[in-house]
């Protein structure tokens, strides 16, 4: 069956089976930049924001979601237009090989909509969903960190 | 003093990989693809009576079903090492014998790996079970044995003994072992234990072939060793080298886990026999069970030392266990001691001993440390227990005895990788300098009096800090080599072409530094292209901490020589003699007497588009290559303060602080980076990680949740310093860091336990119950 979306603010109708994960629908139409690394929700790689609230798509079905706006990591930011967590992240090193990448930073994104300014504690916690097996997640860290500073100013400048 | 070395320049894959627009093998798909699902072994060691797959190939949507029945048996390693390999030949890709839980019983091919899944369930296989090994210090010579009558042999000439279980063994003296040890004052006498660990490199192991517009075949993999990929699939599935093309595109971490040919060859054959593309990517159960693991390790040091501290005599027996096949079975057990041995290179008498036993459980096979991890364990904590028992300062101890610059170890001729080891003078160190920064970055002085003292008394947690020196290797010497290509563009830019991989390391970026800082041109300038067998020159592959080091020489040699086509072309534009132009910002300019005549320049745009299109054409190219005549180590001393609750056993880390010498850090953030990686790595190794096995042998933590991950919230405090020498012989004084931080965590921590509590840990990993244990022996 074809079930209309809406991924990274665009419509889009997607075939599906009604028992597939969102992960698979995503992956399927060319979305890769969701990751797969478990399928159990227990590493982060397929981490996506449904209605701004960070998920394990491995763990949702997708017929579920209709309704939701689906955002993945292209979704806050490309190549030619990156966020700022992105510029922080590859600035930083916090990236190695990259696949736990488009997840962490959705959680990243996720816990600085929610705490603009966190502590690096908070920082910790907020990616206590995300597995990285390169970085040791120092690096990581200190890219959010930074990343936050860095988008609280663009805000009072803004203002 | 350097423009583009030693800079912290962003990856040049980074934003792309963050804003996921860079794509892994699990990304690629291709019209009529087929999927493919591999049946494994439930059994740890059964003997395959008969496979029926018609009710499967019956099923809509089966195009192949791949068994013993229908390919051919050909003895070979998996392991992706230099040919021909130190690893036995005891693996056919479907065999009638199963050896472990995991092992591949058949591959089914179809429309959809829904279908593909489903028909697994249809193969009916008749097995006979057979009496397994599951008990490595049990294996060897053994009523059972696990490779009777397959053919098993060495490809090279090195002991094996199949029939007693022995897949390699190892053994070097030098001195008189037994004569000091007997005349030593004091001795001691060690066991120590390390368990199976999991990569745990986030992407799933993948591969992806079809077949090109000329019908050659194209393997996408996320492998570490594309040639070796290549040199084995040709032989394996029977087809032609010049037929093959290998590409790895971005590679979601190997750690060596994907040092290793596993799922190439049967999506090769899938391919070759369909004619359509095929796909088989990995559960992380699959990957957990039936790729490859670090090997178990029991190791023994017996230890003569006077009173003063120094050691006269030292013995390290190592029995790895290897798993049902003996991939990097003696490489990984010649390193336990090659690469910890020569630290202390003042001791007069050592001797290694090492067997890898085959047992009917998951395979071994690289994983960063590569035995170096297994050892320090006990190596690390030998030390501490010399010193603590002759009341030595181990800071000083370490400072004194350790392997200086202009010094050798007769161990490095002794221990080579399945053959005599190169001799060699390390030339580069600054340990002692890592030692004493990181003794005061650490609080170390302070710290250890304190917890020594009466800090601890009558505490429930009570703290400790504990440090090791390390040592490791950069490349294996006189056997790896690596190659690169250049060739200058119209507008003064650069393809580099490499075979060398990168895992994620930031190779791609570091070499291309490497040749900026040749051609003094900035680093967006090169377009690296990198581990593609059909367009990028031979490499060995990444691992043995080679890259920077070994490709980075390659690299560095084939920008001097495009370096001096560009100055020649450049005089002859300016009408001077070369010996009086040189290289600088991207032009050839005059220097007279040392002062630069800034109305003769050129620029490389002009002096590319002279040669290409003007005047005595022809394209500014280079090849080069570079085996190296050694392998330089790289030191780290690592310092890690701890509390243990003695109520339950836990051990929690207060701070840990690493300084690491890896001569010029061509890139010290991703230098950093990759120690930080492998500290946390090592970390998890020592606390918790490990395999649990139910009596018949099947892996019971299989996911990540059960194996258990540390993620960002656990990690302590950690503090990376690098301590630059200059190593003369690598590519601008680089020597090699991926590996060596791993080794720390085990010794360190257990050090630390022992200035805590007075208590010394001698099996890994950490868990609560048995630190209990041993606090309340």
């Amino acid at each position: 069956m074809k079930i209309s979306f809406t991924i990274n603010s665009r419509k889009r109708d997607l075939e599906l089976q009604p028992n597939e994960t969102l992960l698979n629908v995503l992956r399927k139409n060319g979305l890769t930049e969701v990751k797969s690394g478990c399928e159990e929700g227990e590493c982060g790689a397929c981490l996506v924001l449904l209605d701004g609230k960070p998920v394990n798509s491995c763990q949702v079905l997708a017929m579920s979601v209709r309704s939701k706006k689906i955002t993945t990591v292209k979704g806050i930011g490309t190549l030619h237009s990156p966020h700022i967590i992105q510029k922080a992240f590859a600035q930083g090193g916090a990236d190695q090989c990259g696949f736990c990448s488009p997840g962490m930073v959705l959680a990243a994104y996720s816990l600085l909509q929610k705490n603009p300014n966190p502590t690096r504690e908070e920082i910790a916690e907020g990616l206590d969903g995300n597995l990285c097996r390169c970085t040791g997640y120092v690096k990581i860290v200190e890219a959010v960190h930074e990343a936050a500073s860095k988008l609280r100013n663009e805000k009072s400048q803004a203002e | 003093m350097f423009k583009y070395v030693k800079h912290s320049v962003e990856k040049i894959d980074g934003l792309a990989l963050v804003t996921g627009e860079e794509h892994y093998t699990n990304d690629f798909s291709f019209r009529n693809m087929l999927y493919v699902s591999i049946l494994h072994s439930t059994f740890p060691y059964a003997k395959i009576e008969d496979i029926d797959d018609s009710a499967a190939r019956a099923m809509d949507g089966v195009v192949e079903v791949l068994s013993y029945k229908n390919v051919k048996k050909i003895l070979y390693t998996t392991a992706g090492q230099g040919f021909p390999e130190p690893s036995p030949y005891d693996s056919v890709l479907f065999g009638d014998v199963m050896r472990f839980v995991g092992d591949n019983v058949c591959a089914v091919a179809a429309e959809t790996k829904e279908i593909a899944d489903a028909a697994l369930a249809k193969v009916k296989v008749r097995y006979k079970q057979l009496k397994p090994v599951l008990d490595f210090e049990k294996a060897e010579g053994s009523s059972t044995v696990i490779h009777q009558d397959d053919g098993a042999f060495p490809k090279i000439p090195v002991f094996y003994d199949a029939s007693k279980n022995i897949a390699a063994k190892v053994e070097a003296e030098v001195g008189n072992f037994d004569d000091a040890f007997a005349k030593s004052p004091k001795k001691i006498e060690h066991q120590f234990y390390v368990p199976y660990a999991s990569h745990c490199a986030l992407e799933p192991h993948a591969a992806v072939s079809y077949l090109d517009f000329r019908g050659r075949l194209v393997i996408i993999s996320s492998t570490q060793v594309p040639f070796h990929v290549r040199r084995i699939v040709s032989v394996v599935a029977e087809i032609p080298v010049s037929k093959i093309r290998v590409i790895k595109p971005r590679i979601g971490g190997g750690f060596g886990g994907k040092q290793e040919v596993l799922l190439e060859p049967i999506v090769a054959l899938v391919t070759w026999r369909t004619k359509r593309p095929a796909k088989l990517v990995y559960s992380r159960k699959e990957v957990f069970t039936s790729t490859r693991t670090r090997h178990q390790y029991r190791t023994t040091f017996k230890v003569g030392y006077n009173k003063d501290g120094a050691i006269n005599a030292l013995h390290l027996d190592a029995l790895e266990n290897s798993g049902g096949y003996g991939s990097h079975a003696l490489t990984v057990l010649a390193n336990a001691g090659s690469k910890t041995l020569p630290l202390l290179n003042k001791i007069q008498n050592l001797k290694f001993t090492g067997r890898g036993v085959y047992t009917n459980l998951p395979v071994g096979g690289a994983y960063r440390g590569y035995g170096a991890t297994e050892a320090y364990f006990g190596y690390g904590q030998i030390v501490d227990m010399v010193c603590e028992d002759t009341g030595c300062d181990i800071v000083e101890y370490y400072k004194k005895w350790t392997i200086k610059s202009g010094e050798t170890s007769p161990i490095f001729k002794a221990l080579g990788e399945g053959k005599e080891g190169v001799a060699m003078i390390v030339t580069s160190t600054s340990l002692n300098e890592c030692i004493h920064v990181g003794a005061k970055l650490s609080g170390w002085y302070e710290k250890r009096k304190l917890y020594g003292g009466d800090f601890n008394k009558g505490k429930r947690d009570k703290r400790g800090i504990g440090m090791v020196a390390l040592m490791q290797g950069s490349a294996i010497p006189e056997i790896d080599m690596a190659s690169a290509y250049m060739k200058m563009n119209d507008d003064g830019s650069f393809n580099l072409m490499v075979g060398a991989t990168d895992l994620g390391t930031g190779s791609d970026t570091v070499l291309a530094q490497i040749a900026s800082e040749v051609l003094d041109t900035p680093v967006e300038k090169f377009i690296v292209t990198s581990s593609d067998t059909d367009h990028t020159p031979f490499d060995t592959g990444a691992y043995a901490s080679s890259t920077t080091y070994l490709s980075g020489h390659a690299v560095k040699k084939c920008a001097e020589s495009i370096k001096n086509q560009i100055l020649k072309v450049g005089a002859d534009l300016l009408t001077v003699s070369i010996g009086e132009v040189e290289v600088e910002e991207s032009r050839v300019v005059v220097r007279r007497k040392g002062k630069q005549d800034h109305h003769q320049e050129v620029s490389f745009a002009e002096i590319c588009q002279s040669s290409l299109y003007q005047k005595n054409q022809f394209q500014i190219q280079a090849t080069a290559s570079h085996v190296s005549p050694k392998s330089p180590p790289p030191f780290a001393a690592h310092f890690i303060e701890i509390e243990v609750d003695t109520f339950t056993g836990i051990i929690k880390l207060l701070n840990y602080v690493a300084t690491v010498d890896c001569g010029t850090p061509i890139n010290p953030v991703l230098a950093e980076g990759q120690a930080e990686g492998a500290i946390v790595n090592g970390i998890a190794y020592a606390l918790f990680e490990d395999y649990y096995f139910s009596p018949q042998g099947i892996l019971l933590n299989d996911t990540f949740g059960k194996y258990g991950m540390l993620t960002a919230h656990d990690i302590p405090p950690i503090t990376v310093k690098l301590v630059d020498s200059f190593e003369e012989s690598g590519p601008f004084g680089a020597k090699s860091i991926s590996e060596i931080n791993i080794n720390g965590a085990l010794p360190g921590i257990a050090n630390a336990f022992f200035n805590a509590t007075g208590k010394r840990l001698h099996r890994a990993p950490f868990m609560p119950e048995y630190v209990l244990s041993v606090i309340n022996e």
